[in-house]
């Protein structure tokens, strides 16, 4: 049996009331439920409060650079498709760093799970304007507010046909809603992709728990997440209200289960031999 | 006795120079001709001026002549723009329909490529093989025309009717060479001193990518980039057989990122671009450092700066591959001079990126990576293999488990993620034993001492001196790395009748070799005269030799016109210092 002390890492550095804490203890719960232990899953991360995660929560862990968490679990979850890849990535570092490999990670649809820590701003730096930061939002960094429009990185994956697009709220009265999005995307066999709605203490003080508490409400029971234009209109409501939940599903043959080589044994535990190789290479003298 | 010849194939991309070049190389080759071909292409698909150029001797040959004494004209441009290259009783052989301007001397020869096509009823297409056809039999070397075996290699779904139509095209050519022309304007046969022995043509790229398989490398990605795409092209092409998975990147972020993703999952991983795509990976190099993951780059150089003169070759990236990283940390860079040396090379790489948890650096040109060579034999007892991973029962079994633990020769256990109860963490930032983020000096200073200090001399011993070539007591050094070995050697074997002369080839740059073994720096001191010969404008491997040995060169001879240096050309610019 998996316990959540089994996942009790180092004593996280984050400011206080910060939503990294809620989701760190709810994918701890999503595992134990799922019991999934630590070392059968890596969590990839990069730069930024969200991807310090890893450190505070005993696993297999790949903590790489701002931006580049999803190549690195693609080579991991290529490399060894029996592994549980989890990529814990926040906004600045998986919609604007990192932008070009989300694209390209839902088109290969590898079975990688990522949960995006979206708190709207930039915590590591301080407080600059993150592509989810809403247009016109003065911050240090951007003193006429922010001239970018608001990313919307739901519409952007369902628009790529993403296997698997979901919102989760970290706020306390969202975290048993955010386990069961959690434990179906683990589940899920492709690309998924968790948008988390977060607060942060520090430097958001627009988007804060209240602000979010009061508009999130969870998708119907009778809405289609297989209905792609429906999905796609539903990815377009933000405002007074804000829907969460899985969004949108399509089921389609994963990364892994395309490459032949890796048909029957994961490439890690592929023998090598170099006679054999030796043979091959060198009959052509 | 004639013992080699020079052909030049030229005309517009699209034409089929590649078609007539890789067919002609594989018909002397396989007849046992030592061979040496280099390409010169324009970074366009159709059109433009390219042009193709074999070397056939009957005796080793290791770069490419300035003079030729066959030039096959595909156009008019190419007449204009080669015939002055031609050596005395060279031919210049053209078809009309291509060429508008009839040329009368007697060096021309018209093949009516296009009647002969028509007259035979076949596909304009093939009036490549007939040109290739009416070479062969320029050079008197119509036995060696084997068109039904070889053809099926150049075209991946040849039906048995278009081998036999290109056959027949190509026997077409030949007879007309052989009834048209003179025999006292017709090419000597050159006489083979061993005969048919098979030689295998072989490129860098090639052998980079046999050297991969052969070092157990199950992962390669990358981003196309000139000229290390065949690398790639090479490893697909062998991906089913071998189990290497091959994943091309969405760009060359993604491909270091991967190969580090798949390496730290437990394989060996590889990824390989020129110089551009290298600036992209520098940020990956450095976290292969900080994290200690084993990866293999192949940087294939063009010339630059940005994106320079895409298909030519230059060897202008040697402080950028050496010191591409933020921070401080091992790593190793080799420059292969010749394919077998690339092939043991990128062998040596995996095995010291796996010893050591580092990435390694095979640098190379485009000179080298489209250029084709005799391989005799690559002796198989220098290759390596020894898996250096934590990992089955071993890893089952061991006690307790920390990444970066620290030892006496500053290399940790790299195990298996998923593969025990062992948790297997890495880390960007400066990090304990156990992989997690710290901030204090004290482990900062720990994890330096570790991965550097105590590392680095153990990497450095492994580094090989330059190789010697030519007297042991040289007057005269040429010293050179890369790509310019084989030109080297041969203006030391033209020059050293008459000179106390030798070549220095480094092979392995950094960290820059040591001399116990041999005394390198010794000999230059004692030399003469001590050319380094560059393909680039700033001398950066003199320029590297200095800051690390002290030694400053006579003189330098750079080249930097994004062409490789010919024999001939070299041997001119030797000879400007020997006067």
């Amino acid at each position: 049996m998996i316990t959540f002390d089994d996942y009790k890492g180092q004593k996280p550095s984050w400011c206080p009331g910060c939503g990294n804490f809620a989701i760190l203890n709810t994918l701890k719960r999503a595992l134990v439920e799922l019991d999934i232990g630590p070392e059968q899953l890596t969590l990839v991360s990069g730069i930024g409060q969200g991807a310090k995660m890893p450190h505070y929560m005993k696993c297999n862990t790949f903590n790489g650079l701002h931006g580049r968490t999803l190549p690195v679990a693609t080579g991991l979850k290529l490399a060894n498709h029996e592994m549980l890849v989890i990529a814990i990535a926040g906004d600045g570092d998986c919609y604007g760093e990192g932008g070009n490999h989300l694209l390209h990670a839902i088109r290969r649809n590898v079975n990688i799970k990522l949960f995006v820590h979206n708190n709207q701003i930039y915590g590591l730096t301080k407080g600059q304007a993150s592509p989810t930061t809403a247009e016109g939002t003065i911050t240090k960094s951007q003193p006429y507010g922010s001239f970018s429009s608001q990313l919307n990185p739901l519409a952007m994956a369902i628009s790529l046909d993403c296997s698997f697009v979901a919102r989760g709220f970290a706020g306390a009265s969202g975290l048993p809603f955010l386990k069961e999005i959690m434990k179906q995307a683990i589940n899920h066999k492709g690309f998924a992709m968790v948008d988390i709605l977060q607060n942060c203490v520090s430097f958001n003080k627009v988007n804060t728990l209240h602000w979010y508490k009061e508009r999130v409400y969870k998708l119907e029971s009778d809405y289609d997440p297989y209905d792609r234009v429906e999905a796609f209109r539903k990815s377009l409501e933000w405002g007074d209200k804000i829907p969460t939940g899985i969004f949108y599903k399509k089921d389609k043959r994963s990364l892994e289960e395309r490459v032949p080589c890796i048909k029957d044994v994961p490439l890690v535990h592929q023998p090598f031999s170099l006679p054999e190789a030796k043979k091959d290479i060198f009959e052509q003298f | 006795m004639v013992s080699e010849y020079t052909i030049r194939i030229g005309g517009a991309a699209g034409q089929g120079m590649q078609f007539i070049g890789s067919l002609l190389a594989k018909c002397f080759s396989e007849a046992g001709f030592y061979t040496f071909t280099h390409q010169d292409y324009m970074s366009r698909i159709k059109g433009g001026h390219n042009f193709y150029q074999i070397r056939i001797a009957n005796h080793p040959v290791a770069s490419s002549r300035n003079t030729i004494d066959i030039l096959l004209a595909l156009n008019q441009e190419t007449i204009e723009i080669h015939a002055q290259d031609l050596n005395e009783d060279g031919l210049i052989l053209y078809d009309r329909t291509a060429v508008e301007q009839h040329y009368s001397q007697p060096e021309f020869i018209q093949i009516p490529c296009s009647d002969i096509i028509t007259g035979l009823d076949l596909n304009q297409v093939m009036t490549s093989s007939v040109a290739a056809g009416a070479i062969l039999g320029s050079v008197g070397l119509e036995t060696l025309l084997d068109f039904t075996r070889i053809i099926p290699g150049f075209i991946p779904v040849a039906s048995e009717g278009v081998v036999a139509s290109q056959t027949s095209a190509a026997q077409a050519g030949l007879d007309f060479v052989l009834q048209n022309v003179d025999s006292k304007k017709r090419f000597m046969p050159i006489e083979l001193t061993e005969q048919n022995k098979k030689r295998l043509l072989m490129n860098g790229n090639q052998a980079i990518g046999m050297g991969a398989l052969l070092s157990g490398c199950k992962f390669y990605s990358a981003y196309p980039m000139t000229p290390a795409t065949s690398i790639m092209l090479y490893l697909i092409s062998k991906a089913e057989k071998h189990g290497v998975i091959v994943e091309q990147a969405e760009d060359e972020i993604s491909a270091i990122n991967m190969a580090l993703g798949a390496s730290y999952a437990g394989v060996r991983a590889m990824t390989g671009t020129s110089g551009g795509g290298f600036a992209l990976m520098t940020e990956g190099i450095s976290l292969a450092g900080i994290t200690e993951t084993p990866v293999v780059i192949a940087e294939v150089q063009r010339p630059g700066p940005a994106t320079g003169l895409p298909t030519r070759t230059e060897q202008s990236d040697l402080f950028f591959v050496i010191f591409g990283g933020h921070g401080e940390f091992p790593k190793v860079v080799f420059t292969p001079g010749t394919p077998e040396q690339a092939l043991l090379l990128t062998n040596r790489a995996f095995h010291l990126a796996e010893k050591y948890q580092i990435p390694v650096i095979i640098q190379s040109d485009q000179y080298l990576a489209d250029s084709q060579w005799v391989v005799d034999d690559i002796d198989n007892q220098l290759l390596n293999y020894e898996d250096f991973r934590l990992r089955g029962e071993e890893l089952i079994n061991t006690q307790s488990y920390q990444r970066y633990a620290y030892s006496e020769d500053g290399i940790s256990p790299l195990a298996i993620p998923g593969a025990s109860k062992h948790l297997v963490v890495f880390d960007s930032d400066e990090h304990d034993q156990d992989g997690h983020i710290i901030e204090d000096a004290k482990t900062r200073n720990m994890m330096v001492e570790k991965r550097y200090h105590k590392k680095l001399p153990l990497i450095q011993q492994e580094i090989a001196p330059p190789s010697l070539y030519g007297s042991e007591k040289p007057d005269i050094i040429l010293t050179g790395y890369g790509s310019t070995f084989g030109v080297l050697k041969e203006a030391v074997e033209r020059l050293a009748d008459q000179h106390s002369i030798a070549m220095l080839h480094f092979s392995e740059v950094y960290p820059f070799p040591l001399t116990n073994d041999f005394d390198y720096v010794g000999m230059l001191n004692k030399a003469k005269l001590t050319l380094c010969v560059e393909n680039n404008a700033s001398g950066q491997f003199a320029q590297l030799m200095r800051m690390e040995t002290g030694f400053e060169f006579n003189a330098r001879i750079n080249k930097f016109d994004g062409r490789p240096f010919g024999l001939d050309y070299l041997l001119g610019e030797i000879n400007d210092y020997l006067r």
